[in-house]
């Protein structure tokens, strides 16, 4: 909360274009508001939306940080709008939608495609051994495993990393911070059938974890803090380890 | 152009854990599913369940003894005896094959450890040894109205993993997903429902979807209290509300509904169970646990609907602390430590770092009761066959199945969207097989032609009328603080005619944005007379029902009636009626008698007829009031009497 006697007056400057008007041209547009304790981007969007504009489109759904719905830059940076306190910066205050992603009007973007997009080009879910026997007691799982499968499945899928990234910008195909670390998330998981040379062409590929060169402004912007180095590192390994093993075959 | 008119075997409007579960099903028979979402699938509400999900594996050592026979028990009594105990005991069944069947998609259940591990119980630091012989299995921890530990977790996401692991599945399926649409109106002939009408939420457009079975499975309708939900923005109960247009289909129960003990001052985000569970305390501006004096028994893990009453009244009663944002009371879990915050409580960490500015390892955490479950819904049988319309189902948070009663136990909505959803699943697979699609084209484009009108209307509308959020801002506050945690005649009169009075300002609302396209401002404004249809029928509810049972307490009538009210509420209201008509049907063959619960007070009106007589009309009453067959009889998955040898 701000201790200022003086509450602030922020100045949001805004991107607009919506593509289902033939009228709109892509162009900024300010809006003043007072700062009250508490305010988080959420909060001053929709107050921006019910008093000032109400055809300014954005994304929120749970406005608690965990269902990804509001990824967009915020001077400059991916952030996910609701958990961002205003207190947290200047009074002048830029919002663009996320680059990288289809956009669908103002700071509302087409996250959805590219995920599900991603997910069908790594398979991103488990190839099971058997199939799922309803009368069988579950198959036993070392806790720390499981704790370490939890932690790559944490992403959100809020795309800050995919917009951070300086080789998703210019490559639409790159997997990104966020691709990648699905796919490890499914490589250590001991339930999927898939073998590291299974994984050989994903990871080592062109859209893969080599191509990354390596400016990990993902790791910066995640605002899970997932350990995306580490993900990019265990990969690597990975990938070497089944080549190696290849060429010894 | 986008084609005006699709077709599919099974229309599932929903995107969460319930309807992805249930178009699973549907694929897996074989069938084409196409799914609806207003977001992409993964931001589902269902994600952001936190603390567990309920399932008698009765792996770790406070939970020794468990069975599906317990849960069942649990589920009734903290439902108040206000469910159908059927179905209470299918899905205490089937709680337990969900479970494993996420662990199999992929879900990071935490494990049992073998050997001595660390607990608080109860204010008690104990150590206690778990067998190794269940090392790896699915272990549990505590959470509000149980006699076991039993909720199975991944961290305080579990809704998160496993919304992913089943839309995981989805993508492997091919299931087609239409994210950024909404479905505004059910399409049907009297008698049996043929799809829906559906806004394109990426353009503005309408489109028409004709299926064999449609399944509304879109959540529930916490919206309808304003800011004071710890619901997503999208909980707008939009599939109740388009059902309870036809008329034709009741919704169960609305005034039922929970409010969670510990939503954070002021965000309004919740913090799960879990902090409970785990062993945290709530405290009060002295300091003290007043929950051990209230409820000695359970102290904090009494059921929600108790825990927030003494939440409030202790808040009355001069010992809530004063904020800038109003009164609230602390959840200590400093003592559980950095390290289990960090692991096992990792989002409320997160949460409270990010909404409140503090290290819940150091400090207190400001907290409320604020509205969190509708335990109303859509009425379905035990199919998830919604009565009325053949060929319309319901599952989740949106049904009203009925296994909730008035209070639904924490943990219990996470199993019952994957244990409804293969439920359902499987009998809208079995309806689809046996049926064709009836190509009324006619009353498809009539539908349409009535949902573009009603959006054109909306913006040809001009003048100096009332903004569509002056009008919600409006209804959250009459239904918090008139509808909310206690009732009273009085303050519900009041709300009736207060919401009845935002129904005529919503029919001379204007819209500030006329832009073409998506206009939010119009999107927001379709969907609001429904809200407040919904929120008519809650507040309506919940003035007729004179007793306390659950979440509904009347403090002017503040016992539970079991004579007079052993009951559940029906409402229909088709779009051009003028009032709701309420209408009352048992709530299914009773096994386990009305009792205490175990917690709060122990003090009603006794049932006056014996449960023979009462058990034997449940059928005929439940088809008078529009039920239709199931595919087994009613009655056929009842484990009758297996409770007597638990209770001695």
């Amino acid at each position: 909360m701000s201790t200022k006697d003086k509450a602030r007056r922020l100045k949001f400057e805004i991107f607009r274009y919506n593509p289902q008007d033939e009228n709109s041209e892509p162009h900024m547009d300010v809006f003043e508001i007072d700062e009250t304790p508490f305010m988080t981007l959420f909060i001053a969007l929709n107050q921006i939306r019910e008093k000032h504009d109400s055809g300014l489109q954005f994304d929120f759904a749970c406005r608690s940080a965990i269902c990804g719905s509001c990824g967009m830059m915020v001077n400059g940076r991916p952030a996910l709008a609701c958990r961002t306190l205003t207190t947290d910066l200047p009074e002048k205050i830029q919002l663009y939608p996320l680059p990288t992603f289809k956009l669908i009007g103002d700071l509302s973007v087409d996250t959805g495609t590219w995920f599900r997009e991603m997910a069908e080009k790594t398979e991103a879910w488990i190839h099971e051994r058997l199939p799922f026997d309803p009368e069988a007691t579950e198959e036993r799982m070392n806790d720390d495993i499981a704790a370490a499968i939890y932690e790559g499945d944490r992403c959100i899928e809020c795309g800050c990393c995919v917009a951070s990234c300086g080789l998703a910008n210019v490559d639409s195909d790159f997997l990104a911070g966020a691709g990648l670390n699905r796919v490890a998330r499914f490589m250590m998981d001991p339930r999927d059938s898939r073998t590291d040379a299974d994984w050989f062409e994903v990871v080592a590929g062109e859209q893969g974890a080599f191509a990354c060169i390596g400016l990990m402004a993902c790791a910066d912007v995640c605002p899970k803090e997932l350990p995306l180095l580490d993900v990019y590192a265990y990969l690597r390994r990975k990938a070497l380890s089944a080549a190696f093993a290849d060429d010894q075959k | 152009m986008m084609q005006k008119l699709l077709t599919t075997d099974v229309l599932v409007i929903g995107g969460g854990l319930a309807g992805e579960r249930c178009a699973i099903e549907a694929a897996m028979a074989g069938q084409e599913a196409m799914i609806l979402s207003l977001v992409p699938p993964r931001r589902s509400h269902s994600c952001a369940a936190q603390g567990g999900m309920q399932a008698a594996l009765a792996n770790c050592a406070k939970a020794e003894g468990d069975s599906t026979t317990v849960h069942f028990l649990d589920t009734v009594r903290g439902s108040d005896w206000g469910a159908d105990q059927e179905v209470a005991n299918i899905f205490a069944e089937e709680a337990v094959v969900a479970v494993r069947e996420l662990a199999h998609f992929g879900v990071p259940w935490t494990r049992v450890k073998g050997g001595k591990n660390h607990y608080f119980i109860k204010g008690e630091d104990v150590d206690i040894d778990e067998a190794l012989e269940k090392d790896g299995l699915i272990t549990h921890r505590d959470f509000g109205g149980t006699a076991k530990w039993r909720a199975c977790y991944a961290a305080a996401g579990t809704g998160h993993s496993a919304l992913y692991a089943i839309d995981s599945e989805v993508v492997r399926l091919g299931i087609t997903v239409r994210d950024r649409t909404e479905a505004v109106a059910l399409i049907h002939d009297g008698t049996r429902c043929v799809g829906a009408v559906v806004r394109d939420l990426r353009n503005g457009s309408h489109f028409t979807v004709m299926a064999k079975a449609t399944v509304i499975a879109t959540g529930g309708y916490g919206r309808i209290y304003g800011q004071y939900t710890s619901n997503a923005t999208i909980n707008e109960g939009t599939g109740a509300s388009i059902a309870l247009d036809t008329g034709i289909v009741p919704l169960g129960n609305m005034e039922a509904v929970q409010f969670h003990p510990t939503t954070v001052v002021p965000a309004g985000i919740l913090v799960t169970e879990g902090c409970r569970g785990d062993g945290g305390y709530l405290l009060d501006n002295e300091m003290k646990r007043f929950m051990v004096e209230a409820e000695p028994e359970k102290q904090e893990l009494a059921s929600r609907d108790v825990v927030s009453r003494h939440m409030v009244q202790r808040i009355r009663d001069g010992y809530g602390v004063e904020s800038p944002y109003g009164p609230h009371l602390w959840l200590d879990i400093r003592h559980l430590g950095e390290e289990h915050l960090r692991t096992k409580l990792l989002e409320v960490w997160d949460i409270c770092r990010d909404f409140v500015g503090i290290n819940p390892a150091e400090e207190l955490i400001p907290v409320r009761p604020t509205q969190h479950y509708s335990m109303g819904g859509v009425r379905v049988n035990k199919d998830g066959q919604a009565y009325g319309l053949a060929g319309l189902f319901a599952v989740g948070e949106a049904a009203c199945w009925d296994m909730h009663g008035f209070n639904r136990l924490g943990g219990n909505s996470l199993s019952e969207t994957i244990v409804t959803g293969r439920i359902v699943g499987r009998r809208v697979a079995e309806f689809v097989a046996g049926t064709e699609l009836r190509a009324d084209t006619g009353c498809a484009f009539d539908a349409l032609a009535a949902a573009e009108k009603k959006a054109a209307d909306w913006l040809a509308r001009s003048g100096a009328g009332p903004s569509v959020y002056e009008i919600r801002d409006a209804m959250g506050e009459t239904m918090m603080h008139k509808v909310g945690i206690f009732r009273t005649g009085e303050e519900l009169s009041e709300a009736v005619a207060e919401i009845g009075q935002l129904l005529d300002d919503c029919d001379n609302a204007v819209l500030r944005c006329k832009d073409p396209g998506i206009n939010p401002e119009l999107g927001f404004a379709l969907r609001l007379k429904g809200m407040l249809r919904l929120a008519m029928t809650v507040a309506r509810g919940a003035q007729a029902r004179t007793e306390s049972r659950g979440a509904h307490f009347r403090t002017d009538f503040p016992l539970r009636n079991d004579r007079d009210w052993l009951s559940r509420t029906l409402v229909r209201w088709g779009a051009d009626e003028d009032s709701p008509s309420f209408s009352y049907e048992p709530t299914g063959i009773i096994d386990l008698p009305p009792g205490h619960r175990g917690y709060g007070s122990d003090d009603r009106i006794e049932m006056a007829e014996t449960l023979e007589h009462h058990n034997a009309s449940v059928l005929d009453e439940q088809t008078g009031h529009g039920r239709l067959p199931s595919t087994e009889e009613m009655g056929s998955r009842l484990k009758r009497g297996a409770w007597k040898a638990l209770s001695g």
